[in-house]
């Protein structure tokens, strides 16, 4: 299979970090292929790289070397074509519900009867009606994050990339995202990126699971989770996977652990 | 009720003040000339409040009429010092420091000048105002714009650094051009520190306006306490001294009551 046959497309790219004089690999050497519509988590301890990797697909940091291509076409900056969820909302807080989804279209130049009905028909699909004219500070962590989801799929971008989006919440209003987001992704067929630490959530969500080594960054475990959805946590296949992932999790976490040690010992 | 018990309590202190003054003034414990008693003040008040002339339909209107008084024209002409000096304080202020805040180079250009000129209190302009610009208005109004000139600026300045540049990243994630990125991000995300500024910047101009008008104006609240005194009016001066307070008070509740309107979706110092 090309590259162009892929939706996402990353080759051999190395992500450098000059620390202290020295040479730090956030990535090196990752190659992914994501196809249309394919849902793909990338699962790893902090420090693994997984967001350095998610930025450079989102065009905000480049490689250092190697290639990401979108379509076919190289990632040279961020943009409209790959909306991005971030962990702190970062919704705009002087506007409204409704200004916040409004203002990628507006940027577009939409005609305002389109992005009233675009807005409109969002606010539903995210269950947001009531909240139109509230200010993120009157709503919760899960509105809040709902109205991110919203603000992005107003952009009809063929991809979503999430990082950790659902990090911040509690466990009830995690697993209620969770379903919504497969919801939508089912029904407008996006291609998802998504960034976790939770083998719970990967397991939950992703058509594929990515697992990433600690320094230096690389792909450790492409593994694809074959079970039926609705997926059910409390399952044998499901719990098989998890135990799976743990142990390979572990490890990373243990040599993130002894570098934290280590650096402490030099301080 | 409880608004109303509050409102209670925040009169007892004023009251209880105003109980000793008339007792000190009661008992002749401290001479009149010195220090007059409550009521002589509010008499004082009255008069300076009321019109000079009886009302009369041939020059003007019953309003104007209403106005005509000492105590009126001096607020009104301490007033418009100051809104003027403000808004070209303000007027100057603002582009500057959205420069600074955006760009390194302008910052860099100017931060020196800035830093040299801040640490001088806009009184020590006053010899150079008057050799400038003489008498009246153009010296006072020079020097409430400085006064309110930098607070506004640095203010400016530390809003536009500090937007969270995870904002920055959604603009551009979304596709926003370099200009939309100015106008519908920064800018609002500066706001709340832009208001802080100017709320300062006017009370610094309320008080050079009252400096300024005692040096270089021949009217206005400054002017006038300063004129009773050369009369031993302390009863004026008190008096003038009051409304002063009432009008700084008022400025205050008007620019507080605005910038909370405007920043209603602002949530303070908490994070978000």
């Amino acid at each position: 299979m090309s590259a162009m046959d892929n939706h996402i497309s990353v080759q051999g790219v190395h992500k450098v970090f000059q620390s202290g004089g020295q040479d730090v690999y956030a990535l090196k050497a990752i190659d992914l292929e994501i196809s249309r519509g394919e849902f793909v988590c990338l699962l790893g301890p902090s420090g693994c790289g997984k967001s350095t990797l998610l930025n450079a697909v989102a065009g905000f940091s480049l490689p250092s070397s190697g290639h990401i291509h979108v379509d076919g076409v190289p990632v040279t900056a961020p943009g409209p074509d790959r909306g991005m969820v971030f962990q702190e909302y970062a919704l705009f807080p002087w506007m409204t519900v409704e200004q916040n989804i409004a203002f990628g279209l507006q940027i577009k130049g939409d005609p305002k009867a389109a992005i009233q009905a675009k807005v409109d028909s969002l606010l539903e699909l995210l269950h947001l009606q009531d909240f139109r004219k509230r200010y993120p500070k009157d709503l919760s962590g899960g509105m809040r994050q709902r109205v991110a989801i919203a603000r992005v799929l107003a952009l009809d971008s063929p991809i979503m990339l999430m990082d950790e989006p659902f990090g911040a919440l509690d466990a009830l209003t995690r697993r209620n995202l969770q379903d919504e987001l497969l919801r939508l992704w089912t029904e407008l067929k996006k291609t998802i990126l998504f960034v976790t630490h939770s083998i719970e959530e990967a397991l939950y969500l992703a058509d594929r699971t990515v697992v990433m080594t600690y320094r230096p960054g690389t792909l450790k475990r492409d593994l694809r989770v074959d079970l039926p959805r609705p997926r059910d946590v409390a399952s044998p296949g499901f719990n098989a996977l998890k135990k799976e992932l743990s142990l390979l999790l572990m490890e990373e976490q243990n040599r993130h652990e002894q570098d934290e040690f280590r650096g402490a010992a030099v301080d | 009720m409880k608004r109303y018990k509050h409102a209670a309590s925040g009169i007892l202190v004023p009251l209880a003040a105003l109980a000793f003054w008339q007792l000190l003034s009661a008992k002749g414990w401290v001479n009149a000339t010195i220090l007059p008693s409550p009521m002589q003040v509010l008499t004082k008040w009255w008069t300076y409040l009321r019109p000079l002339e009886a009302f009369n339909p041939a020059q003007g209107s019953y309003l104007k009429w209403c106005f005509s008084g000492e105590l009126p024209q001096d607020a009104m002409g301490s007033l418009y010092r100051v809104l003027v000096g403000f808004a070209i304080g303000t007027g100057l202020a603002l582009p500057l420091g959205l420069g600074m805040g955006y760009s390194k180079v302008v910052y860099a250009l100017f931060n020196p000048l800035i830093q040299v000129l801040r640490p001088i209190p806009p009184i020590a302009y006053i010899p150079l105002s008057i050799l400038w610009f003489g008498l009246g208005n153009p010296p006072a109004i020079f020097l409430i714009s400085i006064g309110a000139f930098f607070p506004v600026l640095m203010n400016t300045v530390t809003g536009v650094q500090n937007v969270d540049s995870i904002y920055l990243r959604v603009g551009r994630n979304l596709g926003a051009s370099r200009f939309t990125q100015f106008t519908r991000i920064i800018l609002p995300a500066a706001t709340p520190y832009i208001f802080t500024g100017a709320r300062i910047g006017m009370g610094t101009a309320f008080i050079v306006v009252i400096v300024s008008e005692m040096i270089a104006v021949n009217n206005g609240l400054g002017y006038r306490i300063l004129e009773a005194r050369e009369y031993l009016w302390s009863d004026k001066i008190i008096a003038g001294m009051f409304t002063i307070g009432l009008l700084g008070l008022g400025i205050d509740t008007v620019m507080s009551r605005l910038s909370s309107r405007m920043l209603r979706w602002h949530r303070g110092l908490e994070q978000g």
